[in-house]
């Protein structure tokens, strides 16, 4: 079933939660909503499952205009960031209830609990009541309880946040086996964009309130329409660099660089830069043109095999993601490399106008 | 060290039980015993003051009389207080954080303020001398402190797991009574525990308020006075029974009643 937001927009006591959302959601597809902490990824949920009603502006689920049908009477299931079952049932009964509630036969009942358990490795719990479980054994209650009533739209709210790491890996895994076999629409939000990306399907930008751009993921991160799609979608997120091109030259700060042939046909004047932490590099390139800058490190976080180097440029901070180890003094001064064909070129309102992707002939007239 | 401070335990310990000691050392005394001089502990025990508490009519009427209208206050404060307490912990109203202060500066007023309009109030209405009489006029006072330990409970309760309830498709109703209740059940007996202490003891309304056929125990134990005298041992033994019904109740709520103390908010 397809759910389409049509102009919505949620205000509370004269505060715009969402502004103007239009989204369109294709029936079986799974669906990411990224976005910081208080871009509004619940609210939206909310407005999508009918928990809260918007202000202004239609939900449609399936063609039918649902806006002011409540949750009650739509068939869909949530899972919360925190770990929410009915402590006084047992975790049979937990995954049960919203079949009890529908009125299916006992037999049935029993059957589908079981394939719903046995699918999310509960099955061995079931007798037993939630506080006796873990936390992963907890989420995953609360998701078969959702799974189990074949909802039209199944609303994913960060399931996965309050996990320890190694278990949030594996239930991220058998999330995308689960919807890969089903026919529901889910959305699922979270504020990790490699968590978007490992779950594939389509990603939604949001920031305050505001749907940013939508598409399948891999496009969006490649293609972001904007440089606040592109700071949101990347962790760390996106370096952003003005820069000025005049003069056959292009300058940042004081630093003037010759101007690299891809960007010959830009027309004078400021830009920004784009260039995600990944493509920073510390050694000249071996092939193609890259811009040549004087930083300073101001701090080197070392992991198991790579390193994330924070350094500045004339006060700009910019962020490196280095393979392997390296072990760099705080006020090191080093010169770092751009590649001019990893890089993004955004107006300086924010739009985009070449991508790495893109060859140049989308430039500005 | 650690002696010192099982001594001071100790010692406190005694302190407090001497009274109930005593008392159940007088019921077991003749009251020429009692009477008599000091006894550490009864010469010679009776059963007899207990006989009379249990055979005579006056005696096990005013007990029965007494439960009638605690239990009739438990039930009402309860049933009033559960929507009001979830009203006050999941919605926000206009001036309702006013009205719930409101609520407890009830309890500030001593009940003797209400002495003359209850007694007058239900002399006109026909409901003097009954037990829901006293039951209702309790209701003053245990109905706020009810609505404080609920929605202090209640508020221990994620919103989303009425969402989630609502998602699965129960009604309101059904949610309220097959799954929001049973979590609160602790902050229930906690309540009832409340409202028990303060019905169970209170002797002004209960007394003001009626007159023979629904006397309550604690104004049966103050009319003892005779021509012979005042019948010591029969009052000691009313006073050990009046305390059994305080500690069956306490032993149900032993695990949560410090949480009520705290009115839920711990």
């Amino acid at each position: 079933m397809s759910l389409q937001l049509e102009d919505v927009t949620l205000k509370v006591r004269g505060e715009t939660y969402i502004d103007e959302a239009n989204l369109q959601l294709d029936s079986g597809s799974f669906n990411v909503l990224l976005g910081h902490t208080l871009a509004g990824k619940t609210t939206l949920m909310r407005l999508m499952a009918g928990l809260d009603t918007p202000s202004r502006g239609r939900v449609w689920l399936g063609g039918r205009d649902m806006t002011d049908v409540p949750v009650r009477q739509r068939n869909v299931s949530m899972v919360y960031q925190q770990f929410i079952n009915y402590p006084t049932l047992s975790v049979f009964d937990n995954i049960a209830s919203p079949l009890k509630q529908a009125k299916v036969a006992r037999a049935e009942i029993q059957r589908r609990v079981e394939e719903t358990a046995h699918m999310l490795g509960i099955d061995h719990l079931l007798g037993r009541f939630p506080q006796a479980l873990s936390g992963g054994q907890q989420q995953r209650t609360a998701m078969a309880r959702a799974l189990v009533k074949d909802a039209d739209l199944v609303l994913f709210d960060e399931p996965l946040v309050n996990l320890d790491y190694k278990l949030r890996e594996s239930l991220r895994v058998e999330m995308r086996k689960l919807f890969a076999s089903r026919d529901t629409l889910a959305v699922y939000a979270t504020t990790e964009p490699a968590e978007a990306l490992a779950l594939g399907g389509t990603t939604v930008l949001l920031k305050e309130g505001r749907i940013v751009q939508s598409g399948p993921s891999g496009e969006v991160y490649r293609q972001p329409c904007n440089m606040e799609a592109a700071s949101l979608f990347g962790e760390p997120p996106i370096n952003l660099l003005a820069a000025e091109i005049a003069g056959g030259e292009c300058r940042i700060g004081r630093q003037r660089l010759p101007l690299p042939a891809a960007w010959q046909r830009l027309a004078e004047g400021h830009y920004r830069l784009g260039v995600r932490p990944h493509h920073v590099s510390l050694a000249p390139l071996a092939t193609g043109e890259a811009l040549c800058l004087p930083v300073q490190v101001r701090v080197a976080e070392i992991g198991g095999s790579e390193t994330f180097l924070h350094m500045t440029h004339d006060e700009i901070d910019l962020v490196a993601h280095l393979g392997g180890i390296h072990e760099l003094a705080v006020d090191q001064a080093l010169e770092i490399h751009l590649p001019c064909a990893e890089m993004f070129v955004f107006e300086p309102g924010g739009e985009l106008l070449l991508s790495p992707a893109l060859p140049a002939t989308a430039a500005r007239a | 060290m650690h002696v010192r401070k099982s001594l001071v335990m100790l010692l406190y310990l005694v302190f407090i039980l001497v009274p109930i000691y005593w008392l159940i050392n007088m019921s077991l005394k003749s009251n020429q015993e009692i009477l008599g001089g000091l006894t550490l502990w009864p010469v010679a025990p009776t059963l007899d003051n207990y006989r009379v508490i249990f055979t005579e009519p006056s005696w096990y009427t005013s007990y029965l009389n007494s439960l009638t209208y605690v239990s009739m206050n438990m039930a009402i404060s309860l049933l009033v207080a559960l929507p009001a307490a979830y009203a006050f912990s999941r919605y926000r109203f206009l001036g309702d954080k006013h009205m719930f202060f409101w609520l407890l500066t009830n309890r500030m007023a001593p009940p003797a303020v209400f002495l003359l309009p209850f007694f007058q109030l239900y002399s006109a209405v026909g409901l003097f001398d009954t037990p829901i009489a006293v039951a209702l006029a309790h209701c003053l006072f245990n109905v706020p402190l009810a609505v404080w330990i609920l929605e202090g409970f209640m508020s221990g309760v994620p919103k989303e797991i009425d969402e989630t309830a609502y998602i699965d498709g129960y009604s309101f109703p059904r949610f309220f009574v097959f799954i929001f209740i049973p979590m609160i059940r602790p902050g229930i007996g906690v309540t009832a525990f409340f409202c028990f202490m303060f019905s169970w003891v209170e002797l002004l309304l209960a007394r003001t308020l009626t007159s023979v056929d629904a006397k309550p125990i604690v104004a049966q134990m103050t009319r003892t006075v005779s021509a012979s005298g005042i019948d010591w041992g029969v009052l000691a033994a009313a006073g050990v029974v009046a305390l059994l019904p305080g500690i069956a109740v306490i032993y149900f709520v032993r695990n949560h009643v410090a949480k009520g103390f705290a009115l839920g908010r711990v």
